[in-house]
């Protein structure tokens, strides 16, 4: 990109520079994100509106059947905002990884003929979900003020923390199934599956409470941290388990290098494989 | 540094797999592991100790040579030479295995036009989403806008989905948007073999303005000999993934055009990656038998082997050239040439050809898989054949041998005296 001079010499996994091309190619990055979300709205009658539609069908759904119909409890808060705080998180966190892991088969015909760094992909794909995510809270606020639940401060201040949390899971194992689906090619397949069984073991639908003295198994997961601390913040029911989110926050890492490094060492046959 | 790009050494290494079919899926490996623990775990043994050796095949190896700034060079060779892979290692897209390339100034590549074109955006969405994947910052992309439109004459379809756009303009707009790209260097793959000759002279003439105005470098991979001739003043010549000559464009093209034979089986050794691509082509006489000298009279037929990888929507096309870079004409594998729909495998296509089309001489064919007009999956040149004068053809008696043109047809002539 600069008029300095390229060297192409046979590829290490891992170097500096490709952080600094991550940074060089941020305007094309930004395309990416404005295509894929220009393309989805378009090809919907609703258009924008589906990125409300979805997560508010899924809330009245479970609001009516195990809201109202089982009562499962909700930590003392009204069922269908309980659900929906978890509902949010959640489907950024579940399509975001979905997206990613298709990201470099869909994208094929540009990979295959042109040089950019491949890294961008994943990014660029949850930056898009995170579009959604910002537009389906409005949904939330729109209930917080019904329900009269006034913002707690720390709520607001917790929330980017949040997003960085399910951002970094999200890119982390995206990269990591990108990856693995360009070798084998049925890993998108099973994905939707393995999701679903997931978002039962997340307390999503029900609070970890529910489990007892158990609860503490369910924080493997790291979305379980994400999802507790936003209920916990956003509607004041409890004060944010500092330490449940540090430990929600380094497994997020975690995942994030792995999924680097893995798809860093998948990446120069990417163009041949694809 | 004089040069602009050197490359040094470099190679480039594929393993063979000997499945089928692209890509494995993890079912299989899993099960494979799950049926016969044993053999997997053995073969994992083999391969760690080094004893299961996997065959390699070296796509290019040994490559040399630099180029100065602001020169234009070609790159021919023989299908699956290598050409393609050293373009792809000079882009970026895909590591070498070894050696090393140096380049200065700022790069661009081009091989293929409209690279990431979406059909749902319109032209001008579609403008920026191009540019910006070729690698053009907004402000260029800003500048240029008008002059992009109006070299793609698209004034009118502006916000239109480029679905809607025919072939013709789909092209025109691709092309517009990469020509508008302002690197030192510019690699080109071919690319001019979409689109229309009209619009192919279009490009040659700014490919020919910009390389003289502004004194860029362009690195041009071509099995269009005539534009290659055009274009550039030193051409490379790629065989077998070396260098074989680095020379002017006349030395060059006249050494390669030396070194044509031709042969009833012409086999192409498979490109990994590529979705489709002829892999055999074979011609036999009006008997089945394998020859690639005919006689004017009778029929003969071309046997086209290709293999799928991923599902392709496509059509095969077969073009015939008489001597000197004439197209005498295509013909498509579907009678209404309708784009098909290939599951992956392996097909064979036998094309007849009737007695008394080709005039007695030398014709060449290529093979194209291709959505016409937008992507060009795989191209097969200079398959030759001879059409041989038959001693009982009645007409070589009438004009003794001299009988004249590029085509034999027998036209039906019904002549009465009238008056």
């Amino acid at each position: 990109m600069t008029s300095a001079v390229t060297i192409i010499r046979p590829k290490k996994v891992l170097s500096w520079r490709d952080f600094q091309e991550l940074w060089e190619y941020r305007e094309l990055m930004y395309f990416f994100v404005w295509r894929d979300f220009k393309v989805r709205y378009k090809q919907t009658i609703v258009g924008v509106g589906w990125a409300i539609f979805q997560p508010f069908m899924s809330m009245v759904v479970f609001s009516l059947f195990f809201g109202t119909l089982l009562k499962i409890p909700s930590d003392g808060t009204p069922y269908p905002i309980f659900v929906y705080t978890g509902l949010l998180f959640w489907q950024f966190f579940s399509t975001a990884l979905g997206d990613t892991s298709s990201v470099l088969t869909s994208n094929q015909s540009i990979i295959t003929k042109v040089y950019f760094p491949r890294l961008i992909l994943p990014f660029a794909s949850v930056a898009t979900k995170l579009v959604d995510f910002a537009v389906a809270s409005t949904i939330l606020a729109g209930m917080m003020v019904y329900y009269g639940y006034a913002p707690h401060l720390t709520g607001l201040f917790i929330l980017p923390l949040l997003l960085l949390i399910t951002f970094m899971a999200s890119v982390g194992g995206g990269l990591f199934l990108a990856a693995l689906n360009v070798k084998y090619r049925d890993v998108r397949y099973a994905l939707p599956y393995f999701m679903q069984i997931l978002m039962f073991v997340t307390p999503v639908i029900y609070p970890a409470s529910i489990a007892g003295k158990y609860s503490f198994l369910l924080a493997i997961n790291p979305m379980m941290g994400v999802i507790q601390t936003a209920r916990a913040t956003l509607l004041g029911t409890a004060p944010a388990n500092w330490f449940l989110l540090s430990l929600s926050f380094t497994a997020c890492l975690t995942l994030l290098v792995i999924g680097i490094v893995y798809f860093k060492k998948t990446e120069r046959y990417f163009a041949d494989v694809a | 540094m004089e040069h602009v790009i050197e490359v040094k050494d470099l190679g480039k290494k594929y393993t063979i797999n000997h499945h089928r079919g692209g890509y494995i899926t993890l079912r299989d490996v899993l099960t494979h592991i799950i049926k016969s623990p044993l053999r997997f775990l053995k073969k994992k043994a083999r391969e760690v100790a080094g004893i299961d050796t996997k065959e390699d095949f070296w796509a290019l190896r040994h490559v040399d040579f630099a180029i100065e700034p602001g020169e234009v060079v070609g790159v021919i060779g023989r299908n699956g030479a290598g050409k393609s892979t050293l373009l792809k290692i000079l882009t970026g897209i895909t590591p070498p295995t070894e050696g090393e390339v140096r380049m200065k100034g700022r790069i661009a590549s081009l091989l293929e036009v409209g690279t990431g074109f979406h059909p749902e955006l319109t032209g001008r969405e579609n403008i920026f989403l191009n540019g910006a994947i070729l690698g053009m910052t907004r402000k260029e992309m800003v500048k240029n806008f008008d002059s992009i439109v109006a070299f793609a004459e698209i004034e009118k379809f502006l916000d239109t989905p480029v679905k809607y756009y025919s072939s013709g303009m789909y092209v025109r707009l691709a092309f517009s948007v990469a020509s508008h790209m302002e690197p030192d260097i510019l690699l080109v793959d071919e690319v001019l073999a979409v689109g229309d000759t009209e619009f192919q002279k279009k490009c040659l003439g700014k490919m020919e303005e910009v390389t003289q105005k502004q004194g860029r470098t362009i690195l041009f991979v071509s099995h269009n000999l005539s534009a290659i001739r055009r274009l550039c003043k030193k051409t490379i010549l790629i065989e077998k993934g070396e260098v074989k000559m680095f020379d002017t464009t006349e030395k060059v093209i006249g050494h390669y055009l030396s070194l044509a034979t031709h042969n009833s089986t012409n086999l192409f050794a498979p490109t990994p990656g590529k979705r489709a691509q002829v892999t055999k082509v074979s011609i036999k006489d009006k008997d089945g038998e394998l020859s690639a000298r005919l006689p004017v009279d009778e029929g003969f037929s071309l046997d086209i082997e290709f293999e799928v990888s991923d599902p392709t929507k496509a059509v095969l096309s077969v073009l015939f050239y008489a001597e000197g870079d004439i197209l005498l004409f295509s013909s498509e594998s579907d009678k209404d040439a309708q784009l098909r729909d290939y599951a992956p495998g392996t097909y064979r296509t036998t094309i007849k050809i009737p007695p008394n089309l080709f005039n007695v001489g030398m014709y060449y064919f290529e093979t194209r898989f291709h959505r016409p007009g937008i992507e060009l999956m795989d191209i097969k040149q200079n398959v030759s054949f001879e059409i041989t004068d038959s001693s009982d053809n009645p007409r070589s008696i009438v004009f003794s041998g001299q009988h004249s043109g590029k085509l034999a047809a027998v036209l039906d002539y019904q002549t009465e005296k009238t008056s």
